[in-house]
């Protein structure tokens, strides 16, 4: 079963339509899936979030939300779906209690119907159930944020950047959060433009300036990167990244975290120890498997 | 890696505190930092690091505790502080209806640069981010990772003793990431002490040294490849979820 079916669509910002934001996107996404859109600020996920909640209208192409289309249906979308924007859009000036119980009543439904699904999220900011919401932290904010888009059980929910500027710590409680709505059934689309969180994911969508760059499992678009990856560090990091540029065999390389990457034209790791060997520093050389950013580089880089 | 002068400290907090009320955002910190070194200043949300920021750019006065600032006390001479010092961060940069060189010659003039300076220096720094056919663009008609590396030098253009940037690359994609992280290198080989925050762990292992707060205290300071080996950690992502999850304390 399909949750969401996206069919060539394009947005285009501007007078003449000079920005484009989405160019020609098309995918679908299965009934109960986790669905990560991952990509820079700019790579056009807010503009497709809001046409697939009706909140924005695509130039051309069409879209359907379970099965119900996002022009004829908006109606019916609204009253199925639950979005959280990537900006904080609650009433500030109401309590987390007023703020849950307005957005069940929209819905017409209460929070004691459904309190088991948000349950799991909303107990862990109870205690401050009558502060007003515009006092509450960040990591609050987004839980509430989350119950009152959850309160109606949504049969697909869309969460934009729900992670950004958020600490690693709790990104991973966050995305725990999301496996355990998953088991619930509910399709969860998530964008974030953190390349470490696609592996939470069951598929991902890649996204650079309005177009897809791929759109597989985490692990189908490692095993795609289709090179051979090496890793080395030695006490001289700048040069030994300029070394690199200048060798043949080297394709790419870039910092990544300890160590340099570099992407090699052919398997020919000991070529390359000899190169280095010959620039006569020391160094550590070892074999990496590529990770979603190494990917995402490539990608970016050849389309 | 920077050249870093061991001998030189451009900012020395001693026992540096903050009180809000009865809340202590920041306990009793004290560390120092090198000329020319790439010091990241790490921690959960709501550990304290904004405030810490704001206290040693001069922004926000200690409730106790000392602390030095390119050689200015944070009482008594924090409007010399504030000349001495650059600071760029995700949310606030420039101003996106203003050109780019407006941007460069506004910033450059309230730092008291001559004209003659700004001028000089303009076409170099233009020149070095492949900017000079944009330069009478509008800020906003500019994508946003050239926006974030256009906004770091326009932090160091005044030649800062040292520059704080708060989450500099949240959000930029991971090519533009690398460059503007090539860009902090080449700032640091030139004497610029770099403070940076940040919430991608690998930039964490770009730096030369690294503190991690939990809870308004500095927890952990050393360098990253020490740090992995104290906590017994593959990855300073290991490290930090091994210091961060001791917090006690609700994110910001």
């Amino acid at each position: 079963m399909t949750a969401v079916k996206i069919n060539n669509v394009v947005k285009t910002y501007g007078k003449k339509k000079e920005i484009t934001a989405l160019s020609d996107i098309s995918f679908s996404v299965s009934k109960g899936e986790l669905f990560g859109i991952i990509g820079p600020d700019g790579a056009g996920k807010t503009s497709l979030f809001r046409i697939l909640t009706t909140l924005l209208l695509a130039d051309n192409g069409n879209v359907t939300v379970d099965g119900f289309d996002v022009v004829k249906d908006y109606k019916a979308i609204r009253q199925r779906v639950g979005y959280m924007p990537g900006r904080f859009s609650l009433y500030q000036d109401l309590s987390v209690k007023e703020n849950l119980n307005f957005f069940a009543t929209i819905f017409n439904t209460s929070v004691e119907e459904n309190y088991e699904l948000i349950k799991d999220i909303y107990s862990q900011i109870e205690p401050f159930k009558d502060r007003k919401a515009g006092k509450l932290s960040g990591g609050m904010k987004q839980k509430l944020a989350l119950s009152c888009a959850l309160i109606h059980r949504p049969s697909v929910l869309f969460l934009d950047e729900p992670t950004t500027g958020v600490d690693a710590v709790s990104r991973k409680e966050f995305w725990e959060m999301l496996k355990r709505l998953k088991e619930q059934g509910i399709t969860i689309l998530v964008s974030t433009p953190y390349m470490d969180e696609a592996s939470m994911c069951d598929r991902v969508a890649l996204i650079q300036a309005g177009k897809i760059l791929s759109i597989n499992t985490p692990q189908g678009i490692v095993e795609t990167f289709g090179k051979k990856l090496l890793a080395v560090k030695s006490t001289d990091m700048l040069r030994l990244l300029h070394d690199l540029k200048q060798c043949e065999e080297v394709q790419d390389a870039y910092p990544f975290g300890e160590y340099h990457h570099a992407v090699m034209r052919n398997d020919s790791k000991e070529l390359l120890r000899s190169y280095l060997e010959q620039r006569g520093q020391s160094f550590e050389l070892k074999e990496a498997e590529p990770n979603i950013e190494d990917c995402f580089m490539a990608l970016m880089k050849t389309s | 890696m920077a050249i870093v002068s061991m001998n030189e400290k451009v900012i020395v907090a001693e026992n540096l505190t903050k009180k809000f009320g009865d809340f202590t955002a920041v306990d009793h910190i004290s560390f120092g930092v090198h000329k020319g070194e790439i010091f990241g200043f790490l921690g959960a949300n709501g550990a304290g690091k904004t405030t810490a920021m704001r206290m040693l750019s001069g922004l926000s006065m200690p409730t106790s505790g000392n602390a030095m600032v390119a050689g200015f006390d944070v009482y008594r001479e924090n409007e010399k502080i504030k000349r001495n010092i650059g600071y760029m961060s995700q949310k606030f940069s420039l101003y996106e209806d203003l050109t780019v060189r407006e941007n460069i010659r506004f910033y450059a003039g309230i730092y008291g640069m001559s004209s003659h300076f700004i001028k000089e220096k303009m076409g170099q720094v233009l020149g070095e981010l492949h900017l000079t056919a944009e330069g009478d663009k509008l800020v906003k008609s500019l994508p946003l990772g050239w926006k974030q590396k256009l906004a770091f030098s326009v932090a160091i253009f005044h030649e800062p003793r040292i520059v704080f940037l708060d989450e500099p690359t949240g959000g930029v994609d991971p090519v533009t990431r690398r460059e503007f992280w090539h860009m902090i290198y080449e700032a640091a080989a030139s004497g610029i002490t770099v403070f940076v925050t940040t919430h991608y762990m690998d930039e964490a292992e770009y730096c030369d040294r690294v503190s991690i707060m939990v809870d308004g205290r500095i927890d952990a300071l050393d360098t990253p490849q020490q740090l992995k080996k104290t906590y017994a950690a593959e990855s300073m992502d290991e490290v930090f979820l091994k210091l961060a999850r001791k917090a006690t304390r609700a994110a910001d």
